[in-house]
């Protein structure tokens, strides 16, 4: 299997890790059991994402395409934010092995479960803006 | 300072030897000969194959007749299993007995075979990876035509009770067969005192190259020919011998079966020693037997961290090693054989496999057992598994518990 030159990078230097005290939208996607778990948390002033932070357990392509995603959308209006797609994710980082597209796709997903938090939290139905999250037992590429 | 490269992989594949290299480079040049030639070049290589064959022969303690020269592990063990299949249904018996923890050589030919008409038995393992051989015994029935159980496992290094196995299989009068791919060279292996049948192994696990292996089959036994041809390997597996693989890898069995109980005395200490190391990071637990395990492998859980990052760390730190998590198997299933030792699939995803070989140093066991806490904090400081380990179970972020 080879990664991108872009994935080692943000798998080794990960950009915007840790957590945001009193964040304005917290978002968790994945599970133990599937091996990716990802925790997303925005500091949100004016409609624009001021702050971002990641924690991520999972293999170097969850860990980079997190990172990556903080980086899309750190400095973005919230409307900008909510069309991150996973497609956007990888050809940011160079691509991914295809055995690990589904990394990319629980980035996005982490990302509209923060931003859907934030919706939620000022009263806003968040599925006409950001749609359904799915659940991880929804996936189809894990058989469990 | 210079970048550090530690090769603990060794259960992966290993480096060729210069013993190993030097035996082999002549036959590309100079002993380029095809066996079945008639001229002197031809015999000459003719001779090579049947020394090599002799020395695999001796180092397993089988006769020369009773060594098949196959392209590896995977294809010795599926010749073995689909051939002794065919032989048991031509007598109507067409039940398989194996492990649950077998190299997905032998389960995946087990599958194959369920799907053409075959029943398989597999075998539950106990928490540290072993059958009894009552398990075998109650498992035989009147149609069972093959038990057909791993010397010594890959993944956990627990060596299975081979002998016993063997000894109950032939008063049974079952075809027994062994993929002892990662037991050659590690652990004594006399094919005739153990009562095995069949013996699958591989040369590049022993310090010989890829694309070389060997499968043993007892005098007696009509195993279906694999590959039909010409007479190569007795007409059982046609097509030009591969005469610098078999070289290398004779030359290779012959080194590492030399000396076993001095090499595995000093590995094993080394390895007990990594071991007692990387247990001392809090929430961790040694996989397989504290004993019956091979003399190189370490296989460690390490709860809140996920296996692949380990491995990319571990290499940005010189370290080559291997891991059990679903992220490295290519699937979205971690290792089969952490879960049939009853591991939950979220620590499962957090084994790492170190296998050491001849070559290893206490320095750079003590730089890994140094490297590996590093690794392991980074991974966890960045990890909502570990901080909900930590929040429900009342652990400090270093894992200890909070007094």
């Amino acid at each position: 299997m080879i990664y991108s030159e872009k994935v080692m990078d943000h798998f080794a230097n990960p950009r915007n890790v840790g957590e945001i005290e009193n964040a304005d939208g917290v978002g968790e996607v994945g599970n133990a059991k599937c091996g990716d778990i990802m925790k997303m948390y925005l500091k949100i002033d004016n409609g624009i994402i001021t702050d971002v932070k990641f924690k991520t357990f999972g293999c170097g392509a969850a860990v980079a395409t997190s990172s990556m995603a903080t980086e899309l959308i750190k400095g973005k209006p919230i409307e900008e934010a909510v069309k991150l797609s996973n497609k956007a994710v990888i050809e940011a980082l160079d691509g991914l092995p295809p055995a690990k597209l589904h990394c990319s796709v629980l980035a996005e997903q982490a990302t509209k479960a923060a931003l859907s938090d934030y919706y939620r939290r000022n009263g806003i139905d968040p599925v006409p803006i950001v749609g359904r999250i799915e659940d991880c037992e929804d996936c189809e590429s894990c058989g469990i | 300072m210079e970048k550090r490269f530690i090769y603990a992989d060794n259960a992966a594949t290993t480096k060729v030897t210069q013993n190993v290299l030097d035996a082999m480079l002549p036959i590309f040049t100079e002993n380029f000969g095809n066996a079945s030639s008639i001229y002197n070049l031809g015999m000459d290589a003719a001779k090579i194959v049947l020394a090599s064959r002799e020395k695999v022969a001796n180092a397993l303690g089988a006769k020369v007749n009773e060594i098949y020269f196959t392209a590896g592990g995977s294809e010795s063990d599926n010749w073995a299993i689909k051939g002794a299949a065919e032989i048991g249904a031509k007598k109507g018996k067409k039940h398989i007995i194996t492990t649950a923890i077998e190299h997905h050589a032998v389960l995946h030919t087990c599958e194959y075979l369920e799907k053409h008409g075959f029943e398989v038995t597999y075998l539950p393992v106990d928490e540290y990876g072993r059958i009894t051989v009552e398990q075998v015994e109650n498992a035989i029935r009147e149609d069972t035509c093959l038990v057909t159980v791993m010397f010594a496992n890959n993944e956990i290094g627990t060596i299975m009770p081979i002998p016993e196995i063997g000894k109950l299989c032939r008063q049974k009068k079952v075809l027994f067969h062994t993929d002892a791919v990662q037991a050659v060279g590690h652990v004594p292996i006399n094919v005739k005192e153990m009562n095995i049948d069949m013996l699958s192994l591989s040369g590049h696990k022993i310090h010989a190259p890829k694309g070389v292996g060997a499968l043993y089959i007892k005098t007696g036994i009509a195993l279906p020919n694999l590959i039909a041809g010409g007479a190569q390997e007795r007409g059982k597996r046609a097509g030009t011998e591969n005469v610098p693989g078999i070289v290398g890898l004779a030359t290779a069995i012959t080194d590492a079966c030399a000396d076993i109980p001095e090499k595995t005395e000093r590995i094993a200490a080394l390895r007990d020693k990594l071991i007692d190391g990387i247990l001392q990071i809090p929430q961790t637990r040694l996989n397989g037997h504290p004993t019956q395990r091979l003399a190189g492998n370490v296989n460690i859980s390490i709860r809140g961290v996920e296996g692949e990052s380990m491995l990319l760390l571990l290499d940005l730190n010189g370290i080559c090693a291997s891991s059990g998590s679903a992220c490295t198997s290519g699937s979205l299933d971690p290792s089969h054989v952490l879960l049939a030792i009853g591991l939950p699939h979220e620590i499962a995803h957090g084994s790492l496999r170190l296998s050491l070989g001849e070559d290893i140093t206490e320095e750079e066991i003590d730089y890994i057992i140094e490297t590996v806490p590093k690794v392991v904090t980074k991974l966890r400081s960045m990890s909502p598994l570990w901080e909900r380990i930590c929040s429900t179970e009342g652990l400090n972020p270093d894992g200890t518990p909070k007094a």
